[in-house]
């Protein structure tokens, strides 16, 4: 079940200078559809000239009892800019919950990492909450250039142990969340979600050990509904949308992409 | 009030959706009752399975977007077999858009799809810019559009939509081509062939260079060639190309169209076809008009 609603920013949360939070609450406090960790949603961009087609953008966390759904954002193009100019009480619209999420209905006791890079972070924190309340141990593997590219990394404390990789090295390991040793240690399942060179070194290093592996890719989008097919990615099945069969897919078949 | 006819197709309302922009309906059933439509038009089915272009396909552009997806589908046999069963109970036209690189592809396809009950027509694809071999390779040439329609003429026997390209110097002669050639309709106008450069790359933005331009950008374009082929041909006119309310719409039938196609403003708001199906209502409700067929080519 997918809807087109009207939803409230209650609370805006900037994160340095290239990353926001939007808390969103439905503007007719209707209860929220079921979001799995690893959807997302088509945000209609209003007052920007030039700005036609929704953004997709991942869904960060849910709250299903304060009926919140939250979405931080990298301020990437003018789409996102203009998100970025909304304030609390203004309106946004959205198609929502799109996609194919992370699988998260694991038994204890597993072990997960999870790996985010840059606004790949951004659907980590709300698998990292459902996995910990169904009794996952999680690692969470954050990367980025500098650590003001990492935001939000204080809200993963609460659902396991937090490592840090900059290029830099300004916070935690110096060098690629690859090169990190929590990166080595074995695991029941690895999620990725960051830049595609990451994702695609953590998908080949997850298949050389044998590890089961999610990664959850972005790419430029119209419809987000499985209609247009703009958004196909590779895999060994041929083309397949992002939007509809993804964004999250099992690295089982996507040999083809991880490989080049 | 709203009921039209295209040929032999009764449409409840006018408001119809644009092949590869509404995939086979039922991507959209959430958020639109498919049967409050007029009908709708799945996307473009070719003899066999097709991988489309590599990615990236689209860009989106003022007011508009480029795509070059390149007719990716599961191929007729597919549809016939998997597809039409999942759809055939919807109580609207579904038409198929038929696509091919060649005229024996068109006539295969045409013909599997003629067998099926609950597809009362197809619209002849002869305009996709976004294949090597075929597509619009026969949409621009008057000679070739109506081989190709003649063709398939022979072997479909239900209502047959032809698609035409604005990629030509004259859009009126091609119309008049695939008239007599037998074609009982006409739908206009396929996306604009254009181009798009990132500049901070210093590469196009599709992979293919080109693509197909599509929005609110080509209205006036669409509307334009929509009131000159409706005054150059008989069969009925179905108008499309920037459709994003019921004012679009009305534009169109004011020019001549008895049914239009929405597409790209799908992407935007999933729910517009129902929006614009209110719209005309309204319309007519503060116009007086008990008969929608009043201000059909009144321009």
């Amino acid at each position: 079940m997918k809807e087109i609603s009207d939803f409230t920013i209650i609370e805006r949360r900037q994160h340095g200078p290239h990353y926001f939070t939007l808390v969103l609450r439905h503007s007719h406090l209707t209860p929220l559809l079921p979001t799995m960790p690893g959807q997302f949603v088509e945000v209609r961009v209003d007052g920007q000239p030039g700005v036609m087609l929704r953004r997709p953008i991942s869904v960060h966390d849910v709250d299903p009892e304060a009926g919140t759904l939250s979405l931080l954002v990298q301020v990437v193009g003018q789409g996102t800019r203009r998100l970025s100019q909304l304030a609390v009480g203004e309106k946004i619209n959205l198609v929502y919950p799109l996609g194919h999420g992370f699988t998260s209905d694991l038994r204890s006791p597993t072990s997960a990492l999870l790996v985010g890079g840059g606004a790949g972070i951004a659907p980590l924190l709300y698998l990292a909450k459902v996995l910990k309340a169904r009794g996952v141990r999680c690692t969470i593997l954050l990367g980025g250039r500098t650590a003001e590219l990492i935001p939000v990394r204080d809200e993963f404390r609460p659902y396991g142990e937090v490592c840090i990789a900059t290029d830099d090295g300004s916070l935690g390991h110096k060098g690629l969340v690859v090169s990190h040793p929590a990166f080595a240690e074995q695991y029941d399942i690895i999620y990725t979600c960051g830049p595609t060179p990451m994702m695609k070194a953590v998908a080949r290093s997850a298949a050389e050990r044998g590890i089961r592996c999610e990664v959850s890719l972005e790419n430029m989008m119209a419809c987000g509904v499985g209609a247009c097919l703009c958004c196909v990615t590779d895999t060994d099945q041929g083309h397949r949308c992002v939007c509809k069969d993804g964004p999250v897919f099992d690295i089982t078949n996507m040999k083809k992409w991880y490989a080049n | 009030m709203l009921a039209v006819k295209v040929h032999n197709l009764s449409l409840k309302n006018p408001v119809m959706t644009a092949s590869g922009t509404f995939g086979y309906g039922e991507e959209f059933a959430d958020f639109v009752d498919l049967e409050r439509l007029g009908g709708f038009i799945v996307k473009g089915t070719t003899g066999s399975h097709r991988e489309g272009n590599p990615y990236p396909r689209m860009a989106e552009t003022p007011s508009g977007m480029l795509n070059a997806v390149g007719l990716q589908n599961g191929g007729v046999e597919k549809f016939c077999s998997e597809v039409y069963h999942r759809i055939k109970h919807l109580d609207t036209n579904i038409v198929v858009n038929v696509s091919g690189s060649s005229i024996e592809e068109y006539c295969d396809v045409a013909s599997q799809i003629d067998a099926l009950e609950k597809i009362p027509a197809i619209e002849l694809n002869i305009s996709c810019p976004n294949v090597k071999k075929g597509g619009m390779g026969f949409g621009t040439n008057p000679d070739m559009a109506a081989q190709v329609v003649a063709a398939v003429r022979k072997v479909y026997h239900k209502t047959l939509i032809v698609k035409l390209t604005p990629n030509v110097t004259s859009i009126v002669d091609i119309a008049k081509a695939v008239e007599s050639a037998g074609a009982d309709s006409v739908s206009l106008i396929n996306t604009m062939l254009g181009m798009a450069i990132d500049v901070e790359k210093r590469r196009p933005y599709l992979s293919t260079i080109t693509g197909g331009l599509s929005g609110p950008c080509v209205k006036p374009v669409a509307v334009r060639m929509v009131w000159q082929v409706a005054h150059a041909v008989q069969i009925p006119v179905i108008g499309l190309g920037g459709i994003a309310s019921a004012a679009d719409a009305l534009e169109f039938l004011m020019a001549g169209a008895k049914a239009i196609q929405v597409g790209t403003a799908n992407f935007i708001d999933p729910a517009v076809t129902m929006k614009i199906v209110d719209g005309l209502e309204d319309y007519c409700n503060r116009h007086g008009i008990k008969d929608i067929n009043e201000i059909i080519g009144i321009i």
